[in-house]
């Protein structure tokens, strides 16, 4: 540092996230989305007050992560269990982190549910794809053409159907305050997921409703390409599969101002 | 409290909502929904929290997040219902948080109706939910019994940090009898030390019931088998009637317990040395007790509302050193007591018991001519 007069610290870990290294592959987007909501838990100062709810998929360790209280749920189930806890503890911030098997495939009856109480939680949603933990299997998101390991020569819609956009079926539901879709593949959408994040956390903290911001993100593991291609390949195959957008933004929660 | 003419299902949620319950979450099924119903009028009425789940699936689940902030919480089913609870039973199991279900249970395998039955004593007692784990199993055989249980099971549930399932069944549930509930009594508190509700001013908590190393894995299940030798050594429950001198012991849970009485009764006013054992604590087994009692014994006979699953626990307790008779009704059918009578009669009477390996078959024969009889 020599020669460094008054020096300052632009970059560091936030306070709420846990000081270990994660197990996720390099180039994986689960890192900045972990990153995302633990700079919101510090700038809304919520740490000591929320429960986070982890998932079954990648993100079954999420709770190593963060320096919250965390409860582990069964699979697709997260939005139930933390249905339970918000319940019991309504002053306490309670959101869960989730992928697209887990959220759209499996746990499909429970997220829709959740939503359409109005349920006063904020669902961080992991879309990448495929079934990321068990190895890149055909998840609910997968693109028409993608090849997985379970559809080895491309998913056939004839045959598997067609992926769902989950963001646009929850937003025609009356509980849902605050929905919308974010990408991680660069520098200004990270920007975009993470104003979208605080936004939804803002939502629940006022009590305006289900919340959920679903998230584009890399597998390149599993898709077999380089992080950087993955990248690309989110903005070239995803993004115009699954548009970015408000798909729903409760008035109340429109005249939200951040500082 | 004065008695008062109670229905089953309404009791054991008053009794619940007495005990101190925080929150409830349910999905309706027969012939349990009188349970819901009641839960969500006064759950409300006293500001606590109660939701009506869209599935069995959710419920369980929901129960499982509010077990999690160490509050009073249950959920109650019956038997298709119950089986869809299984995952998260197995969950709550391996987290290790105190969860009371109440299993109203009904005729089955599949939708099969809405009639008194015990047909799930093996997924609730043996298992259901996937791993090693061992649930408090009460089986209540009157509304009082219902209510006192309910409230031991959630005092179990907390001191042990176990699920306790009532075991109860759609007589028990839509049956009006004189019963008195207990005092209200207040809320808790405190909450435990592993109770996930924000960390403030404290170092987080995790609850999962994943260990993902088999050697943590084994240290957890050797941890929920020491609770199980504690439970064992302490909690075990069971009401015995004329033992004393009985020759012949009827071996009944429940509702078939409380029917096998009325036959011991009419047995004993005909002369018969025959008592009867009704186990109240289905996990812990009351093993000992029987073994203990197995000397003086000519002949046990099991009576159950199904096809003999209690009898095989009654056939490890006793060792084959007492003959062991079965007599059941299945899907949803309750015996009479004159059919027990005509049982304990039987086997009064009788030198010649079926061998273990047979008692099943035997009856089955028995009531293969009951039933083509036109019953």
């Amino acid at each position: 540092m020599v020669g460094v007069v008054n020096s300052q610290v632009v970059f560091e870990r936030p306070a709420a996230m846990s000081s270990v290294a994660t197990h996720y592959c390099p180039g994986c987007t689960h890192g900045v989305a972990h990153r995302l909501v633990a700079e919101v838990l510090d700038e809304m100062g919520l740490v000591e007050k929320t429960v986070g709810v982890a998932s079954v998929g990648c993100s079954v360790f999420a709770y190593n992560y963060f320096d919250c209280d965390f409860v582990e749920a069964a699979h697709g189930r997260a939005p139930a269990m933390a249905t339970g806890v918000k319940r019991m503890l309504p002053d306490r911030v309670v959101f869960t982190y989730q992928g697209d098997g887990d959220l759209a495939s499996i746990g499909m009856g429970e997220i829709v549910h959740a939503a359409a109480r109005g349920e006063n939680i904020t669902v961080i949603f992991i879309n990448n794809a495929n079934y990321g933990m068990t190895g890149g299997q055909m998840a609910p998101t997968t693109l028409p053409g993608q090849k997985t390991t379970s559809s080895p020569a491309g998913r056939d819609v004839e045959q598997m159907g067609f992926p769902i956009r989950t963001a646009e079926l929850l937003a025609t539901l009356e509980g849902a305050g605050y929905v919308v879709r974010r990408s991680l593949h660069d520098p200004k959408n990270i920007r975009l997921a993470k104003k979208a994040v605080r936004l939804a956390f803002e939502t629940q903290v006022r009590g305006l409703g289900f919340s959920m911001v679903e998230l584009l993100s890399t597998c390149p593991t599993n898709w077999g390409i380089n992080p950087v291609d993955s990248l690309q390949w989110v903005e070239d195959h995803m993004v115009p599969a699954f548009p970015l957008g408000d798909y729903k933004v409760a008035d109340a929660v429109a005249q939200i101002r951040l500082r | 409290m004065p008695k008062e003419l109670l229905k089953g299902n309404i009791a054991m949620a008053e009794a619940a909502i007495r005990a101190g319950l925080e929150g409830y979450f349910g999905y309706p099924i027969t012939p349990q929904t009188e349970l819901l119903e009641w839960m969500s009028a006064r759950m409300p009425e006293l500001g606590r929290v109660f939701l009506q789940a869209e599935s069995e699936l959710a419920a369980i689940n929901m129960v499982y997040g509010a077990a999690c902030t160490g509050a009073r919480v249950m959920t109650s089913s019956s038997s298709p219902g119950v089986s869809l609870m299984m995952e998260g039973l197995s969950y709550i199991a391996g987290t290790e948080i105190p969860v009371v279900l109440i299993d109203v249970m009904r005729g089955g395998p599949g939708l099969g109706n809405i009639a008194p039955a015990q047909s799930d004593y093996n997924q609730i007692v043996h298992g259901g939910g996937h791993g090693d784990y061992f649930p408090i199993v009460l089986a209540p055989s009157s509304v009082q019994e219902a209510i006192d249980l309910t409230v031991l099971a959630f005092d179990l549930a907390e001191k042990y940090r176990t699920i306790v399932v009532v075991l109860a069944d759609g007589s028990i549930g839509q049956m009006m009898e004189p019963a008195e509930l207990p005092p209200m009594k207040p809320l808790k508190t405190t909450r435990p030390e592993w109770a996930t509700t924000g960390a403030t001013n404290r170092e987080k908590r995790v609850l999962s019931s994943i260990y993902l190393q088999p050697e943590q894995e084994e240290i957890t299940n050797l941890r929920l088998l020491k609770r199980l030798e504690e439970i064992e050594a302490n909690e075990i429950r069971y009401k015995s009637y004329y033992l004393e001198d009985a020759e012949f012991v009827v071996v009944g849970f429940g509702t078939a317990g409380r029917v096998a009485l009325s036959a011991v009764r009419m047995a004993r006013a005909e002369g018969l040395k025959v008592g009867l054992l009704r186990p109240i604590t289905l996990n812990p087994f009351p093993i000992a007790q029987l073994r203990q009692i197995t000397d003086q014994v000519k002949a046990f006979l099991v009576v159950e509302m199904n096809s003999g699953q209690m009898l095989l626990d009654v056939q490890r307790a006793t060792m084959g050193q007492a003959p062991v008779e079965f007599y059941g009704r299945l899907g949803g059918v309750v015996p009479f007591p004159d059919e027990i009578l005509a049982e304990i009669r039987r086997i009064a009477t009788t030198n010649e018991y079926a061998t273990n390996g047979f008692v099943r078959r035997n009856w089955l024969r028995r009531l293969e001519t009951l039933v083509d009889g036109g019953e």
